[in-house]
């Protein structure tokens, strides 16, 4: 009888869960599967026909631009994970700890709103305010500053990422430590404990999941943004996602662009996996 | 006696009758729609702005056809849209010269009646036999407009002077200033012609390629940004790019009518056209009507609609069309030097061999310039 529950409760349990394993499966693992075929294929005439072939992993493997371009994604992509995790920290800190409640909620839903917006427009716009002759070089000018050139840089490039990632990363640190006891801070800090060593030694630990989660989305959304770097960068360091519209846009060759693809699959994956593992690695000694 | 003019009966008339009237009348609407518009659609696949109504929609409304335009960007992307659609897709196919060739030999398109339009009256006598056009003595792809790629400038930056060679871009002042529209072709072409390749600057040797490469890399700490049209448009705008390498006057045109202090030259070293050519897609069911479309395009009203598309601006290809277009619009016809007398006039600069026409690399593969082209953006 205790069998017959249980596997009833199972096929209560698999019929909840199946929407998301049959999305996982038709939007994930299909086209993943699809991907990694296609990267075997050859263009002839540009037209993709189906063949086993390992030309386009060996034309990829051995190009020095593919490597250049692979290296400075991951570069950029840390870098701006690094900002938007300082950036983002000292307001996630005072939204937890110093606002209350409704002040919190509003700030949140403040946080939510730019996501109203097509991210594209969005970068569009800050080529009105970082242009030479745009709204930051204007007000530089009038203390005898600049012009200076940050459209088409790396600056650029880290602008467009802060304003596709930052907000989320805002959200996730804040709900983080918005969620530790604060009983266990005020005892740190009656303990005589300092301000700057309650934050290293309670509350970055106690919320070491969030923020690592909160990094990894920095680092996954910038790995793969092409709007950022494209437009705010001018593609002056291609990275990988303009390496595949440039692979795409000469000769068709889909196959080549897979196998960039794959290659940053990998990587965030490894990232991925990493970041996890250590989010919810207990720390020596714990049980 | 009886009544005169008797009032109807409304009553007489059963709600059962008014249902069937009424969904009679509900069910026949959608043919008598269909046969009243009749409208034909035509499926075309063009460049950016061809189907756009500032182009089509008098002839549309006149000739009762809707143009669906697929826009694409490049010759490959070109090939590979009508490659991966049905025989039929695309009435009317939009294309530059230099694909003409590989459209017609993979079947792509249908050949045209020569007699249909206008080429004893062509600006210059190689748009009658433009290279790819024709194949065993058939019509395969008829020329619509040109344009000329060279030396595009900020003019408070670069003097015309300067503008005059291809060696303004090493300009000291122009560190980081100087763009490049995304696309090796039109730019490796111009290194070709800067290193004094002319004529042959598609068909070089191995050592005169390597010569290109280093050339090009040596233009490498100019550059501020490789652009698509959008960027390009914007960094000419906005003045963060004051020289660009790779366009001419389709997109400094647009500026140029807008106030922008832009301009576009051709340099002593040469310059590169590119031509568009329209040709009618195998297995259409439209010949006649999209025939007609050409037919019109190459009118002297045709032409003046392609001289002024604002998506970008290209030269009449036809007498009759230049002239309509100096009678229609003298102020873009001296704008685009398309007056009779003018130095930079498109025709006068081809006849004096300062013009080539833009083609494919002939002893290396396009992939082997592209590879460089991604090489150069990493360096």
């Amino acid at each position: 009888m205790f069998s017959k529950l249980s596997r009833k409760l199972n096929l209560f349990a698999l019929t909840w869960r199946l929407p998301i394993i049959i999305w996982q499966f038709v939007f994930f693992v299909g086209p993943v599967l699809f991907m990694v075929a296609m990267s075997f294929f050859l263009v002839k005439n540009y037209r993709m026909t189906e063949a086993f072939e390992f030309v386009n992993w060996s034309k990829m493997m051995n190009r020095g631009y593919f490597w250049d371009s692979y290296w400075y994604t991951v570069f950029i992509a840390a870098v701006s994970t690094v900002c938007a995790m300082c950036i983002a920290f000292p307001a996630a800190f005072a939204l937890a700890f110093r606002a209350s409640d409704s002040t919190r909620r509003w700030a949140i839903f403040l946080l939510i709103i730019p996501f109203f917006t097509s991210y594209l427009v969005r970068t569009f716009s800050w080529f009105v305010i970082l242009s030479e002759s745009g709204v930051v070089n204007a007000m530089l000018g009038s203390i005898g500053l600049g012009p200076f050139t940050m459209l088409n840089t790396n600056f650029g490039t880290l602008v467009g990422y802060m304003t596709l990632t930052l907000p989320l990363v805002v959200i996730l640190q804040t709900v983080t430590m918005a969620n530790i006891d604060k009983t266990l801070v005020e005892a740190a800090r009656n303990l005589g404990c300092s301000a700057f060593r309650t934050i290293w030694q309670v509350i970055i630990p106690l919320s070491k999941t969030g923020l690592i989660i909160a990094a990894i989305f920095c680092f996954i959304l910038s790995f793969g943004d092409f709007v950022a770097p494209f437009y705010l960068g001018g593609s002056q360091e291609p990275t990988l996602p303009i390496l595949i519209l440039d692979t795409t846009k000469s000769g068709q060759q889909w196959p080549r662009a897979a196998v960039v693809a794959i290659m940053m699959m990998l990587t965030l994956f490894a990232i991925a996996f990493i970041g996890i593992a250590l989010a919810y690695r207990k720390p020596k000694g714990a049980k | 006696m009886t009544k005169a003019n008797p009032k109807p009966n409304m009553s007489a008339f059963s709600r059962r009758q008014l249902l069937r009237v009424g969904g009679a009348a509900v069910l026949t609407t959608p043919f008598v729609s269909r046969a009243w518009a009749a409208t034909t659609e035509i499926n075309m696949l063009a460049w950016y702005g061809h189907g756009e109504p500032d182009v089509v929609a008098e002839y549309e409304a006149a000739n009762n056809v809707k143009f669906v335009p697929k826009y694409y960007a490049g010759g490959d992307n070109m090939l590979a849209l009508i490659a991966q659609s049905p025989p039929g897709t695309y009435d009317i196919i939009l294309s530059d010269a230099e694909f003409v060739q590989q459209l017609n030999l993979a079947g792509y398109i249908d050949p045209l009646d020569a007699a249909d339009y206008p080429l004893d009256d062509m600006l210059h006598e190689d748009f009658t036999q433009f290279p790819g056009h024709w194949s065993d003595g058939k019509l395969y792809s008829m020329m619509l407009r040109g344009g000329h790629l060279g030396v595009s400038y900020n003019k408070n930056a670069v003097s015309e002077e300067e503008a005059q060679s291809y060696a303004c871009f090493w300009k000291p002042e122009l560190e980081g200033k100087v763009g490049h529209f995304d696309w090796h072709l039109p730019n490796l072409g111009m290194m070709s012609l800067y290193n004094g390749n002319g004529a042959s600057l598609w068909d070089i040797d191995d050592a005169k390629w390597s010569a290109v490469q280093e050339t090009t890399l040596g233009l490498r700490k100019q550059v501020g940004g490789f652009f698509d049209y959008g960027g390009t448009f914007n960094g000419l705008k906005n003045g963060e790019m004051q020289a660009m390498c790779g366009i001419g006057d389709w997109i400094t045109g647009v500026l140029e009518k807008d106030g922008a202090p832009v301009a576009s030259v051709i340099p002593k070293e040469g310059g590169i056209q590119f031509t568009e050519s329209y040709s009618i897609g195998k297995g259409s069911e439209k010949v006649a009507e999209v025939t007609k479309f050409i037919k019109y395009m190459l009118s002297p009203e045709g032409q003046v609609k392609s001289a002024q598309m604002a998506a970008y601006p290209g030269f009449c290809v036809t007498k009759a069309g230049r002239a309509a277009l100096i009678e229609a619009d003298p102020t873009e016809a001296a704008r685009s030097h398309q007056m009779n007398g003018d130095p930079q006039d498109p025709i006068t600069l081809i006849k004096e061999g300062r013009i080539h026409y833009r083609d494919i690399p002939q002893q290396q593969g396009l992939e082997d310039w592209n590879d460089f082209w991604s090489e150069y953006k990493n360096a």
